[in-house]
Parts: C-alpha cells; sequence; structure tokens
C-alpha cells in the first residue's frame, strides 16, 4: 500500500500564503483598524489616548498597506500563471473562471491603492485628525471600501480554489 | 464636550482649517486613490474591447493583459496623486467635494472589472 504525503505542493502552499496568510491578515486586520479610526476623536481622548491611538493606527494601516500589496502582487505574479497553467483547457469554458477568477483578479486591485491612501494620511496627519472629522470619516469610508474590495476577491478566491485548486 | 473654534478661512466656500495642516495633501492622496481605480476599471474595459490592446498589456505572458492593466492603473494612480499633492499641498479644499468625486470615481472602477460589464464591449 502507498504512503500518504501529507505536505503541501510548491503551488499549494504558495496559494495558501496568498489567500490564507496575507489576504486572511488583511481581511482580519480591518476591524481593529476601522475601530481605532472610529475612536480616535478628540472629544472622546485625551491628548494621551490619541497619542496611542495614533500610534497603534499608524502600525496598522502601514502593516495592512503592505500585506494587501503583497497579496496582489503574490497572486498577480505567482499563483495566478500557475493557475492558468494548469488549467487552461478549461479557462473559458467555466464560470468559474470567465465571472469568478475573472473578477476576483481586477477587483483586488482597488484594495491597495485604497488602503495606501489610509495609511499616508494618517501618518501625515498624526493627532491633528482627532479634530478632522471629515477627514477621518473619509479615511473610514476608504478603509471600508478597500476591506469589501479584498473582501469580494478572498471569497472569490476561497470558492475558485475549491474547485480549481492550484497544485 | 470639547471642541476647538474653527480657524476661519479667508476663502468662505472651503472648509475652516483646523489644525497646522491644510487639508489638501490627504484631498489628493484620496482622490488619486479614486482616480487610481478608475483608470483600473477603464483599462480592464479597453483590453477585453480592444484585443490588440490586450496583447501590448501582457507585460508578464504567463498572467496575461492584467499585468500591463495593473500595472499602468498604479502608474495613473500615483501621477494623480503627484499632480494633485503638488497642487493642493497648502491649501485648504472641499473635502465633501472631493470624498463624493473620489466614491463615484471607485464606483465607476468597480463596474469596470465587473465581467458581465466588459464583457459588453
Amino acid at each position: 500500500m502507498g504512503g500518504i504525503c501529507l505536505l503541501l505542493t510548491t503551488g499549494e502552499a504558495l496559494a495558501d500564503l496568498h489567500g490564507f496568510i496575507l489576504g486572511a491578515f488583511f481581511l482580519l486586520a480591518y476591524s481593529g483598524g476601522l475601530a481605532s479610526l472610529f475612536a480616535l476623536r478628540i472629544e472622546w481622548e485625551k491628548p494621551t489616548g490619541v497619542a496611542m491611538l495614533i500610534r497603534q493606527i499608524k502600525i496598522g494601516t502601514v502593516l495592512m498597506a503592505v500585506i494587501i500589496w503583497l497579496t496582489v502582487i503574490t497572486g498577480t505574479y505567482i499563483v495566478y500563471p500557475l493557475y492558468r497553467a494548469q488549467y487552461q483547457q478549461v479557462l473559458s469554458i467555466t464560470a468559474w473562471n470567465t465571472f469568478a477568477m475573472a473578477w476576483k483578479m481586477h477587483l483586488a486591485w482597488i484594495a491597495p491603492m485604497l488602503a495606501t491612501a489610509v495609511a499616508y494620511v494618517v501618518i501625515r496627519y498624526r493627532s491633528q485628525l482627532a479634530g478632522e472629522a471629515r477627514i477621518r470619516q473619509t479615511l473610514e469610508v476608504l478603509f471600508t471600501a478597500a476591506f469589501a474590495a479584498a473582501g469580494v476577491a478572498g471569497i472569490l478566491g476561497a470558492f475558485v480554489t475549491k474547485v480549481l485548486p492550484v497544485h | 464636550m470639547r471642541t476647538r473654534p474653527p480657524v476661519q478661512s479667508p476663502d468662505t466656500l472651503v472648509e475652516p482649517r483646523l489644525g497646522p495642516l491644510p487639508n489638501g495633501p490627504a484631498a489628493a492622496a484620496v482622490l488619486a486613490a479614486g482616480i487610481g481605480c478608475f483608470a483600473l476599471g477603464l483599462l480592464t474595459v479597453l483590453s477585453t474591447a480592444f484585443p490588440p490592446l490586450a496583447n501590448v498589456l501582457q507585460f508578464y505572458p504567463p498572467t496575461g493583459p492584467l499585468t500591463g492593466v495593473s500595472t499602468l492603473a498604479v502608474v495613473v494612480w500615483l501621477i494623480a496623486w503627484l499632480v494633485y499633492h503638488r497642487l493642493w499641498r497648502h491649501k485648504q479644499v472641499r473635502f465633501t467635494t472631493v470624498l463624493v468625486v473620489t466614491l463615484v470615481l471607485i464606483i465607476l472602477g468597480v463596474i469596470g472589472t465587473f465581467p458581465p460589464f466588459y464583457n459588453l464591449f
């Protein structure tokens, strides 16, 4: 009886890095980032509280921007070519590719541009954000739009991986 | 409730400045992100509508036209950011207007990436 290999192939490991590690981290970090942005108000926080929140938000938004850039780059230049090569016979005839993968791979690129804008404004304005309601609300909207784009891309990617897994 | 009185801007059509930095740089970053999203959607539609363009956009053949579409969208985003930053870095702008325009651009960009839409062309 043959042995069972429990190790991942290179393609599976790269796909997991892209989706389960990088992509999932970005999505999970969103709620903490949004809560911190929402709490950043001079009418709610003392100066020391604002400074503490700003430090958290700076680290969080920069990390999230870096992570989402890595996610889309690994997806576009590493995982997608493997997927495209393995399933070239069926790409044009399955909706998992013509709709799900096609939308996911384009939509995802919206997230890093929005996330970078958020991180830049946080770094540039620091504690002034606590008094700038309009800018803060705009960041919350962009942050949420980035999360939505990455979330839809992630869900579609999870489904495609089930049907057309990369090996 | 603790509030700070706004510093009145001489131009009453724009929002008052509430701190040491004007809102121009923030507005530039926000609007540029919207322009980048719109460029992504537009390039997706164009690469589908014009197969020769799709061939040109295959910057990395194993991936296909997506590499050119995404790269050019990022370039457009960065150029827009540079231009608007230089224009607005010392200015106080109508932030609500910038947000609305940005949201419209993002929505158009998302529509442009939607396969049932771009396959119409």
